[in-house]
């Protein structure tokens, strides 16, 4: 069975997990979270109710915990996460279709930018351990340890507020412009999704350095290199043809581990911001105790990251030969 | 007997890099702030001075970090939510601490199909992301029960990541000539365990330690941040979560939120400082220059003195082996996955 089918089953198992957690967690907390909802939304309408108490149980829910279950797993297959009790009668699946391409396309961009900023800046201070950039990195560690929204606090508070230079928060100027494919909105979101972007390259560039440089090291001591020094090759030629392509392979394995901790992240900076994206509707979803919307975010938080590993995969069983040659198996 | 102790405990001290020395004076100072901070503090943390002049004060000799928008003073805030949040942090790291080491050390020995059913399990927990887990589940709990919600998630959450390289670390050990040594002297497989695997990993625990500590301070104070605690105890989250409620970024109240964010920022650093330092302990290629000669403007490395990691592929069950080749690390096994299966 080729790598890529086998890590998509892996990653079907992970969803299931994910899935299923979803659906006994709420069943299994302390506490009737109907009750909590119902005291909180007392006007619940009859349709609303059946949809909740499909989705997190409840001691109305008709049938075994079995039936909930395959009932359940039906409606997750169709994307059906029921109706939105905030913003009633919404469909969850409406609000998040709103709110995905904010998050997608800042997270990603920024994932991006920061993943080959720190690459190529720790392939150079592996190549020169001990000099003057390898030397800046405990500087560089200094921002990994910052918590996300606390250098967002700080970036607001010197681009927005002293300096006036960068809008402070939200998506875009509803004054100006609507969502649309227009260059003014274009430019309009471009600029108000700077600082956010900024904070998630500055904090997680020296996570990428540290462990391409800790690679790089490691793979410099590696004979095929030395091999290629004792040739006479060009030194860029050793650095990226030899060293660096090598190294690489690892630190993309680490790409997709990272993804999860590069969306938490982005989940928190962007409730600073008040960006229009996943991370605030999870968390007015959470304050308002809105269930079936913590649910879906939830999951699809969950896919999100499982596909980008996938992707990950698909990005390794290219580059390294041992994967194809597993392949041919 | 003591004596030994400290000259052994001077010994690794005078062995240790610079970063993990700076790492652990770092450490000690938050330690001490979290030990002695509450007595010494100038005012209760809630305490509120309705004086006009002490509203939203910059520093000054009374209230040396300044003061909310609610008159209390931000110094006492911010040593209380030291100790709150080291606390809580230390709490999380031992008890994921002891659950990784119970999975890891578990899953190496049982070894086959039960191996790969833990490493499964590891890596499906690895590959979900935590923190909105982490928020849906505190988002179920009743918001004023103290700590203890955050204490649990943190736990049920932060284990994966020191289970998987404990288990990696055990399964060499296991295949050492001394571990077989002690198997055929008849040596029960709880005293292997417990004499003889775990005091060789004793550094890789403490590494697996110090980095879920950094990630119960890092996921606490933003779970806080964002008000999903117990907001009226004084964490440096919940100091944070204040700030952002109250607009103080908006009316550039800096002394407001720099000093709890340094605190967290700092003691992060402390951390990271002290686990790269153990890092090279281990690896003594990441030990910079010092090995290092330079020839002609060539960096010649020494050869590695010690080839710890010895490659090796575990024995696997038929379907061991099947629900191994799922894995992303199969791809590093020397024999290729569909081997054992033919």
């Amino acid at each position: 069975m080729p790598f890529i089918l086998r890590r998509l089953a892996f990653y079907l198992v992970a969803a299931w997990v994910a899935i299923t957690a979803n659906f006994f967690i709420p069943r299994a907390v302390p506490g009737n979270p109907i009750a909590i909802i119902l005291s909180k939304y007392p006007n619940l309408t009859p349709q609303a109710y059946k949809a909740l108490s499909a989705m997190i149980g409840g001691s109305l829910e008709k049938g075994s915990l079995w039936s909930q279950y395959v009932h359940y797993l039906d409606d997750v297959i169709h994307f059906n996460f029921g109706t939105d009790l905030a913003n009633f009668p919404t469909p969850v699946s409406t609000l998040l279709d709103q709110a995905l391409p904010w998050t997608l396309v800042l997270v990603g961009t920024a994932t991006v930018i920061a993943f080959a900023i720190g690459t190529t800046l720790g392939i150079l201070a592996g190549w020169r351990a001990g000099g003057g950039l390898d030397r800046s990195l405990p500087f560089l560690m200094f921002f990994q340890a910052v918590p996300y929204f606390f250098l967002a606090l700080i970036l607001v508070d010197f681009f927005a507020v002293q300096h006036h230079w960068l809008p402070p928060g939200g998506g875009y100027n509803g004054e100006i412009t609507q969502p649309g494919w227009t260059w003014t909105f274009i430019s309009n979101a471009i600029e108000y999704s700077t600082l956010p972007a900024l904070t998630i390259v500055i904090s997680s560039i020296a996570g990428w350095m540290l462990q391409m440089r800790n690679v790089m090291i490691t793979t410099i001591g590696e004979d095929y290199v030395v091999a290629a020094q004792a040739k006479g090759l060009s030194k860029s030629r050793i650095i990226y043809t030899y060293a660096a392509r090598n190294a690489l392979l690892p630190q993309l394995q680490g790409f997709g581990l990272a993804l999860g901790f590069a969306v938490s992240g982005a989940l928190i900076m962007e409730i600073v911001f008040g960006y229009p994206g996943i991370g605030l509707l999870l968390l007015n979803a959470v304050t308002d105790k809105d269930f079936p919307m913590m649910q879906a975010i939830l999951l699809v938080i969950v896919f999100a990251v499982l596909i980008a590993n996938l992707i990950v995969d698909l990005v390794i069983a290219y580059f390294d030969p041992r994967a194809r040659a597993r392949e041919a198996v | 007997m003591a004596s030994s102790v400290f000259a052994s405990i001077a010994n690794i001290w005078r062995n240790l890099p610079l970063k993990a020395k700076v790492g652990v004076f770092l450490f000690g100072f938050f330690v001490l702030a979290a030990i002695i901070g509450p007595q010494v503090e100038p005012y209760d943390p809630g305490f509120q001075n309705t004086a006009a002049s002490a509203l939203s004060a910059h520093p000054s000799a009374q209230h040396w970090f300044g003061t909310t928008q609610l008159g209390q003073d931000v110094l006492s805030q911010v040593l209380t939510g030291i100790r709150l949040t080291l606390v809580l942090a230390l709490l999380v790291g031992l008890i994921v601490t002891v659950i990784s080491v119970l999975v890891g050390v578990t899953a190496a020995f049982l070894g086959g199909f039960w191996d790969d059913v833990l490493s499964l399990l590891t890596n499906v927990f690895l590959v979900i992301p935590a923190l909105p887990v982490l928020i849906v589940l505190l988002g179920y709990f009743p918001q004023q029960a103290g700590q203890a919600p955050t204490i649990i998630v943190l736990s049920l959450l932060g284990w994966p990541w020191g289970a998987r390289v404990i288990r990696a670390q055990t399964l060499t050990i296991r295949n050492r000539d001394f571990i077989a040594a002690s198997r055929e002297s008849g040596e029960k497989t709880w005293r292997i365990i417990v004499f003889d695997i775990i005091p060789n990993e004793i550094s890789l625990i403490a590494a697996s330690f110090v980095n879920t500590v950094l990630y119960a301070i890092g996921a606490s104070v933003a779970l806080a941040f964002i008000g999903l605690t117990d907001v009226t105890s004084w964490s440096l989250g919940t100091v944070l979560y204040w700030v952002q409620q109250d607009d103080a970024v908006q009316s550039n109240a800096w002394w407001w939120f720099v000093p709890p964010g340094l605190a967290v920022a700092l003691m992060g650093v402390s951390l990271v400082l002290l686990n790269s330092g153990i890092d090279e302990i281990g690896n003594p290629r990441l030990r910079a220059s010092r090995g290092m000669a330079r020839i002609a403007g060539h960096r010649i490395w020494p050869t590695d003195p010690t080839p710890v990691y010895a490659q090796l592929t575990a024995q696997r069950s038929r379907l061991g082996a099947f629900l191994h080749s799922f894995s992303r690390s199969s791809l590093l096994d020397e024999t290729p996955a569909g081997g054992e299966l033919r």
